[in-house]
């Protein structure tokens, strides 16, 4: 069935409305994104699926399978609508006792409820802090579609944008709002996207590409997966509408190959959306054919550079080209072509829908909006938020993500993925917006957010991300390549304890040539781990390399564990699960390790029960 | 034409050409291992860095593929240029700590020892090898397998290149001599790329002339008489010098 104008999309959407107004069922809502499934929400379906047949529940609850609703700390969970009601932490043991209780009777499982930080049981989603604090402008609507059905899209209002830009603008029209609105890219550069589209519908040659970047290649991040799996509808709606501002009638979607789920709920969702008409030929009743194809792609970090994606969609090596001229004159086959962010082109309908005036009020002066950050590490609360721009990272750690998990002490919060920076407690009043981060020496990125306890030592972490980049950059140019080789080695000497004076500043050095030098934004930014640690805990890289100690305990090498006499209960403990038997002691007297046997494994630190292990 | 300046000396160049070859016909110096004229700029040796300035605004770019524009001032030896370039070169020296060119090379631009841990590569993939094949032969022989810092040149799956017509030009052109040719007794040998090519031995003296795929390719491209390609220079001289002799004696 196509939809070939605004009124019958209208018609549609009211009569969808109608239809879930009269339902008298409850809807279970399961959260099943990548994520879910991984804590066992595939278990729950099952037990759901199960006990609803063996209840004959049929007429009376409808399951509703969603992506991911960014809790996943707490995962798996479902909400019982229409009363909102939010169990988590589920076993699929519990299933029986939900559906007796709060299907069947009215009645609230107490055990199964969210417990806040004073112990207080939380009955509603929307009361929990985790979900309060945000601006759920994306990610809100997750919970009600279930992204394998269109309609569920457009009872959300979905298409509705696409149908007014056809109905009443004009392209430059459309490039105007979005100019307006100020938004910018969320891929990591930041670049404004209507000037974007603008200058890619001015280029002179034909045809003009759109494509949707999602390699999503940042360890740990899974915004974009996030949004690919539990609303792909919003993304091409965003698509559409990009592709008649700018004049385009192909457009390519290139996903990692990692997200098997992201990929079966786009194809679906593009195939759908071909079958209800907006996409392919006269969408919506208009002169104006759109298609959108799906390219998967290997999967190295590198291949998120816009160059190095369109030549991996052309078939050559995903290496970024050394042109000093713009896709949008120049890309894919060297045809104008436009690259958006999922998130970007997610932004897209809400602009539309909202109007630039309302969609701008959002946010700080220069950066408009929400962002979503998938917020990991030693934190408690951790999962996909979205926040408005301009919010401070104090505000994202403490009241969002609940503060540092096991009460230990914050050190530093890393931002923008692998070429990020880190930056320490005295910036948590930072607003988070692209100029902000960046003036302090991290960036935006495209929304990685890892939080690092006391536990963390700096230079290690410099070096992790240094030996991500080493392997996932192309390997092209010179200073990127031999400059990371040469950090690796350099960061890996400090932490055996092998450090010298001048390291630091050879860094610094390798930085600066890697900074002016590399070829592309890789290479520019991959010294930020290490620049933005020697800036921010520079006491740290002295410690490993005059007083050969990690204040954080993490370098083996640089470790030494030690017992305590006065604590020490003599029980033996340590000295059992010693691998090397490096500890002595007789019973019931203090112990003692041998600090040349030792392997630094940590095993007597963890089992003794009485603290006298000591690390330092 | 356009007007551009580099180090204050203004030039007129021709439109889309690029920095480095607008700077060379000045005979301003300017490292480039990566570039040759007649192949595609390729941007990844980066010792080419050079300060551009446009309407007030400075950056470095690399002037191998930056295309000239009218009014558009080049510098090629500021001290964040010089900078830049003398680590890049400290770099390469580590990783090429005992190649004769490189050490050149950095000698050159005043870099003496590498401070970074020493390596004893050859290749420094500036590509110009893959290029050639590419670009002018018109093969895929070679490329780039790996990647980060396990880039390298190589054949398809490091097996003997199908494609490989044992030309020899991927050698001709390594600027540090990291590709080698072996002409043996029946085969010519480049072994960096896997490479093994029957050689074709001259008609008349017997001296190997080419391999074998060189020959076939040339013929192929060619509407030459087979006479032709199984005579090596030398009898090809030799045989028109005769035939020569034979015409004045007939007179
Ligand atoms: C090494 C590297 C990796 C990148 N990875 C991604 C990515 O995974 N996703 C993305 O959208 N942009 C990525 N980018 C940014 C893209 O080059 C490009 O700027 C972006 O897709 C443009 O979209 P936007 O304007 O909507 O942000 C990457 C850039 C670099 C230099
Ligand atoms: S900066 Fe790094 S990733 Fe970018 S082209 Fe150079 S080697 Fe490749
Ligand atoms: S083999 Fe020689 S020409 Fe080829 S990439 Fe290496 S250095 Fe360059
Ligand atoms: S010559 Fe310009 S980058 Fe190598």
């Amino acid at each position: 069935m196509k939809i070939k104008n605004s009124s019958e999309l209208k018609n549609y959407y009211e009569n969808l409305i109608i239809k879930t107004s009269k339902r008298e069922k409850r809807t279970i809502v399961l959260s099943m994104g990548t994520c879910g499934i991984a804590r066992g929400a595939s278990d729950i379906l099952n037990s759901i699926k199960k006990e609803v047949r063996k209840r004959k529940l049929h007429n009376r609850v409808e399951i509703r399978v969603t992506g991911c609703h960014g809790f996943c700390e707490v995962e798996p969970f479902l909400i019982i609508y229409p009363q909102g009601i939010f169990y988590c932490k589920l076993q699929p043991a519990d299933v029986r006792q939900i559906l007796m209780e709060s299907i069947e009777k009215n009645n609230i499982i107490e055990r199964l409820l969210y417990t806040d930080e004073k112990g207080k049981k939380i009955i509603k989603e929307t009361d929990i802090p985790f979900y309060k604090k945000q601006m759920r402008l994306l990610l809100g609507s997750n919970r009600f579609i279930d992204p394998a059905n269109i309609d569920d899209y457009i009872a959300q209002g979905g298409y509705q944008s696409l149908s007014y830009v056809l109905g009443n603008m004009q392209p430059e029209e459309v490039i105007e709002e979005i100019k307006k609105s100020g938004l910018r890219g969320r891929g990591g550069g930041g670049f404004p996207t209507g000037r974007k589209w603008e200058l890619c519908r001015r280029a002179p040659e034909f045809p003009k590409y759109v494509i949707c970047n999602a390699d999503e290649g940042d360890p740990g991040a899974y915004m974009d997966r996030g949004l690919l799996e539990a609303n792909p509808h919003s993304i091409i709606e965003g698509m559409i509408i990009g592709a008649y501002a700018i004049g385009s009638n192909y457009g390519y979607v290139y996903v990692r190959n990692e997200y098997p789920l992201a990929i079966h709920h786009l194809n679906i969702a593009l195939q759908q959306a071909r079958d209800y008409g907006f996409l392919g030929d006269d969408i919506m009743g208009k002169d104006f054919y759109f298609d959108i194809e799906m390219v998967k792609g290997g999967g190295a970090f590198v291949c998120g550079e816009s160059t190095a994606l369109i030549a991996s969609i052309e078939g050559k090596p995903g290496e970024p080209r050394a042109k000093y001229i713009h896709t949008v004159e120049a890309g894919l086959y060297g045809k104008p072509t436009n690259i958006n962010n999922v998130e970007t082109w997610a932004n897209v309908p809400l602009v539309i829908k909202n109007g630039w005036q309302r969609y701008s009020k959002i946010g700080t002066e220069t950066s408009k909006g929400t962002k979503i950050f998938s917020l990991v590490g030693k934190i408690k609360n951790s999962g996909l938020i979205e926040v408005p721009m301009g919010i401070t990272l104090k505000q994202i750690v403490f009241d969002i993500g609940g503060g540092i998990a096991n009460s230990k002490r914050f050190k530093a919060i890393q931002t923008g993925g692998p070429s990020g920076g880190c930056l320490p407690e005295a910036h948590l009043d930072l607003p988070v917006d692209f100029d902000s981060l960046s003036e302090a020496g991290s960036m935006m990125g495209s929304g990685g957010m890892i939080v690092m306890d006391e536990d963390t030592c700096m230079v290690d972490v410099a070096r992790y991300f240094v030996n991500f980049l080493k392997e996932e950059s192309c390997g092209k140019c010179v200073p990127c390549r031999e400059g990371l080789s040469a950090m690796f080695e350099i960061l890996t000497r400090i932490t055996e304890g092998n450090g010298k004076h001048e390291d630091m500043d050879l860094l610094e050095e390798i930085s600066f040539a890697m900074k002016n030098g590399s070829l592309c934004a890789l290479g520019t930014t991959a010294s930020n781990p290490v620049f933005s640690t020697l800036k921010y805990f520079r006491d740290e890289y002295i410690a490993h390399i005059e007083k050969k100690r990690c204040p954080a305990g993490v370098c083996k090498n640089l470790v030494h564990y030690e017992i305590m006499s006065d604590a020490c209960r003599g029980c033996g403990a340590c000295l059992k699960i010693c691998p090397v038997s490096a500890i002595q002691g007789e019973k019931k007297k203090p112990h003692s390790i041998d600090d040349t046997k030792c392997i630094r494994c940590g095993e007597c630190f963890e089992v003794c029960k009485f603290s006298a292990v000591r690390r330092k | 034409m356009v007007n551009i300046t580099v180090n204050s000396q203004i030039i007129s160049v021709k439109e889309k050409t690029y920095i480095l070859e607008a700077a060379k016909k000045q005979s301003i110096d300017i490292p480039a291992l990566c570039w040759q004229p007649g192949l595609e700029p390729h941007g990844a040796c980066r010792l080419c860095l050079v300060e551009i300035e446009k309407s007030g605004r400075k950056r470095m770019v690399t002037s191998c593929n930056y295309p000239v524009e009218e009014g558009l001032i080049v510098r090629t030896n500021t001290e964040e240029v010089v900078k830049t370039r003398k680590i890049i070169i400290e770099l390469l020296l580590a990783r090429c700590s005992t190649n004769k060119k490189i050490q050149e090379l950095a000698e050159k631009y005043g870099v003496t020892e590498s401070r970074f841990e020493k390596k004893e590569e050859d290749c420094i993939l500036c590509g110009l090898c893959v290029r050639v094949c590419r670009e002018i032969i018109g093969k895929e022989a070679i490329g780039f397998s790996g990647r980060g810092i396990y880039r390298k040149v190589t054949s398809p799956f490091e097996q003997p290149p199908q494609e490989c017509i044992g030309c020899g030009s991927c050698a001709f052109l390594c600027p540090t001599g990291a590709i080698k040719i072996e002409n043996g007794l029946n085969m010519r040998k480049i072994a960096e790329i896997n490479c093994e090519i029957p050689l074709v031995f001259c008609q008349y003296c017997g001296r190997p002339i080419a391999p074998l795929r060189q020959i076939e390719f040339l013929k192929e491209k060619t509407s030459l008489p087979e006479d032709i390609f199984y005579t090596c220079a030398e009898c090809k001289r030799k045989n028109y010098a005769r035939r020569l002799i034979a015409m004045s004696s007939k007179r």
